[in-house]
């Protein structure tokens, strides 16, 4: 058995995958106290209803198959699943992690998609001091003004996809664009990092446009957009709105004349329900299910014949959740109250990815290749690195 | 910006103003007749789309959908109306305020239960979802001109019902002079039920055509509640024609509004409705 995450001081005594090997073969289970011996306890805290309930249940299969994969033990302990459905409703957000802890006496949380919710998730982390994985939630908070030791994100920063679209449509000649997103945190921190690296490269924002959440009529938009003729089209939507959007966009007879960027979540799950109009479209993500690396091939493969679906973003994420906590755990033996080396030996790991190698910054969050994506004959497919190892700046963060 | 620009953008404002019509034409009807204030009104549009949207999703067919969901949204009318509204007519528009507040609550719960609180999506059919070319960047959706005919059909026909025929006649009466119609021997009470179901019929309506646009989720009946309300106050309660022009002054405001005053496009309308009282007090087409 080989693990495909190792620390990064190993991997400088160890080479190539003797270092996994060699992790197994330290491994002593007669060292442990009765604590360490005992199940560990994980708790997913997950959208498992709603809108969200297809991205929850991605993550959490795709956890288990890692899981599986690693031998089902965590450090040598074996793995209890304490699952609660977080409704991706913030209001609940913190009850719920509280709940998790106190009662139900979790070792680990692990959520969530909806941003609100993790947010809630990262205070109860920090008041209890308990270990939390992020697999989806892109608040720039998670990792910036409320990061801590005891905080991980395996996604993605909202501030990054936008970030890396921006040199990429330069690169491609379009001077000036309209921007158009919800006018909610999420739409302002991907438009956000948009605006900063494409105006540093030297393109100029005309109009910037912003919707009530979750309002989808957009016709009077489109008309102004036909009407001031940009190069370039930038925009945040994700869902169904998403799919309302790409469709108007053709309907309303821009597809093809004003060409439409994105961060990835405008494309991604949606292509099926869009069909031809979403053709053209480029935009940038950290991973895209063609993506052309042995991980990634198994991983598909893999998550295919244990699910019967189609992986995604989100199930990779859900992956390198288990992959990191099985690096951590494996450094302390299982021991999850070791604290600071658990914790230094996360932040040090080489994530080997579906998506490719990636590191850890120091407010915990992703150090990852941006990819540029193009949606042809309904897919998405790579064309190649917009953005190479794209850390999030994780303004406020104390620990940067 | 040139001229096609404003003349794309006035369609924008007029095909929502169409879809405003049918929402405040039966709540000027229903107020001016029968002097009820129905603050669920806007659920009426909520409750159009959510069936709409399941209808069509169980028939594969929007007009299907629209026509399977327009009778039943008639129904769940008179269903209101014989068993609860009926109860405050006597009454002062202080109990008409909380009981259709109350059904307002008792909608959105019944959506919740039935429909779930997801934004959901409907389909245009096919044959309505190309664009007709206007420049050489722009067409304009043939599905919203649809809704423009549509509309305009509808109220072509709700104005030729309320002029020509005479359940259009004893409905004028009703609004000028109930006791009188009563004292003639006309079945005042039919004539309410009818007055209520058709309002509601109409903002069901309105919702189930505005599904494809507008997608479909929870908020919406609120939100288009209170537009209507401002176009009723702006065109005079009880009058449809001050409905109609209430309803394309305000659609052309929201849509302008959108475009030229982004940070402040949610107060137009209202900015339009403090300059059209501060004129007429009793709105456009209101009796003073």
């Amino acid at each position: 058995m080989t693990f495909l995450t190792t620390p990064v001081s190993r991997r400088r005594l160890l080479a190539g995958t003797a270092a996994g090997a060699a992790a197994v073969s330290t491994f002593t289970p007669t060292r442990f106290a009765i604590g360490q011996t005992a199940k560990l306890k994980i708790g997913l805290m997950l959208p498992y209803s709603g809108t969200y309930a297809s991205l929850g249940n991605n993550i959490t299969d795709a956890f288990k198959l890692r899981l599986a994969e690693v031998g089902g033990k965590l450090g040598g302990r074996e793995v209890e699943f304490v699952q609660l459905d977080d409704e991706s409703a913030p209001p609940k957000g913190k009850d719920n992690a509280a709940r998790l802890v106190t009662k139900d006496k979790v070792d680990v949380l692990v959520g969530t998609v909806h941003s609100g919710v993790a947010m809630g998730m990262a205070a109860v982390a920090r008041e209890e001091n308990v270990l939390l994985v992020v697999p989806n939630a892109g608040a720039g908070d998670i990792t910036g003004k409320m990061c801590a030791p005891n905080i991980f994100r395996t996604s993605f920063s909202n501030w990054q996809p936008g970030y890396a679209c921006g040199p990429a449509m330069m690169k491609d000649g379009k001077k000036n664009v309209v921007t158009m997103t919800w006018n909610y945190p999420a739409g302002h921190e991907q438009i956000g990092g948009f605006k900063e690296s494409y105006t540093a490269a030297g393109g100029k924002v005309v109009k910037e446009i912003l919707l009530d959440f979750p309002k989808v009529e957009f016709q009077a938009y489109l008309t102004e957009i036909a009407a001031l003729k940009p190069d370039a089209v930038f925009v945040f939507f994700s869902g169904d709105g998403a799919v309302k959007f790409i469709k108007d966009y053709a309907g309303a007879g821009l597809k093809g004349k004003i060409p439409l960027y994105a961060t990835g979540f405008l494309t991604d799950g949606v292509l099926q329900a869009v069909g031809n109009d979403a053709e053209g479209i480029r935009n940038t993500l950290h991973y895209a299910d063609s993506l052309d690396n042995p991980v990634n091939k198994k991983f598909v493969a893999a998550f295919k014949a244990m699910t019967k679906r189609d992986a995604d973003v989100f199930a990779v994420q859900g992956y390198d959740t288990c992959s990191l906590l099985a690096t951590g755990l494996e450094a302390v033996k299982g021991d999850i109250k070791a604290g600071a080396t658990l914790y230094s030996t996360m932040r040090n790991t080489i994530v080997d990815s579906p998506r490719g190698k990636f590191t850890f910054s120091a407010s915990h969050n992703p150090v990852q290749d941006f990819y540029m994506r193009e949606v042809r004959g309904g897919r998405d497919v790579v064309l190649g690195v917009a953005v190479k190892a794209l850390a999030d700046p994780a303004k406020g963060c104390t620990m940067v | 910006m040139d001229t096609s620009y404003y003349l794309i953008q006035a369609l924008n404002g007029i095909q929502y103003g169409f879809l405003l019509f049918l929402v405040a034409s039966g709540l000027t009807l229903i107020f001016g007749i029968m002097g009820i204030i129905n603050l669920a009104h806007g659920s009426f549009f909520m409750i159009g789309a959510y069936l709409c949207w399941w209808l069509t999703s169980l028939t594969g067919n929007l007009f299907l959908g629209i026509l399977a969901g327009v009778p039943l949204a008639v129904v769940l009318g008179l269903l209101i109306e014989r068993f609860g509204i009926v109860h405050l007519y006597k009454r002062d528009h202080l109990y008409q305020v909380l009981f259709t507040y109350g059904l307002i609550l008792i909608f959105g719960e019944m959506r919740s239960i039935l429909w779930g609180n997801e934004v959901q999506s409907v389909q245009i059919p096919e044959i309505l979802s190309t664009a007709i070319p206007l420049t050489e960047v722009q067409s304009y959706p043939v599905y919203r001109l649809f809704i423009s005919l549509v509309c305009m059909a509808l109220a072509a026909m709700l104005y030729l019902v309320v002029q020509r025929t005479r359940l259009g006649m004893t409905i004028r009466a009703g609004a000028s002079n109930r006791e009188m119609v009563q004292a003639l021997g006309l079945d005042i009470a039919k004539l309410f039920a009818i007055v209520f179901a058709l309002g509601a019929a109409l903002a069901a309506f309105a919702g189930m055509v505005a599904a494809p646009v507008q997608s479909v989720f929870p908020g919406m009946g609120d939100e288009i509640l209170i537009v209507s309300l401002v176009v009723v106050v702006v065109g005079g309660v009880g009058s449809i024609k001050g409905a109609f022009l209430g309803a394309m002054l305000i659609g052309l405001a929201d849509t302008f509004g959108a475009v030229f005053l982004p940070h402040g496009a949610g107060t137009v309308i209202y900015t339009v409705m403090a300059i059209v009282l501060l004129w007429r007090p009793q709105g456009l087409f209101g009796r003073a």
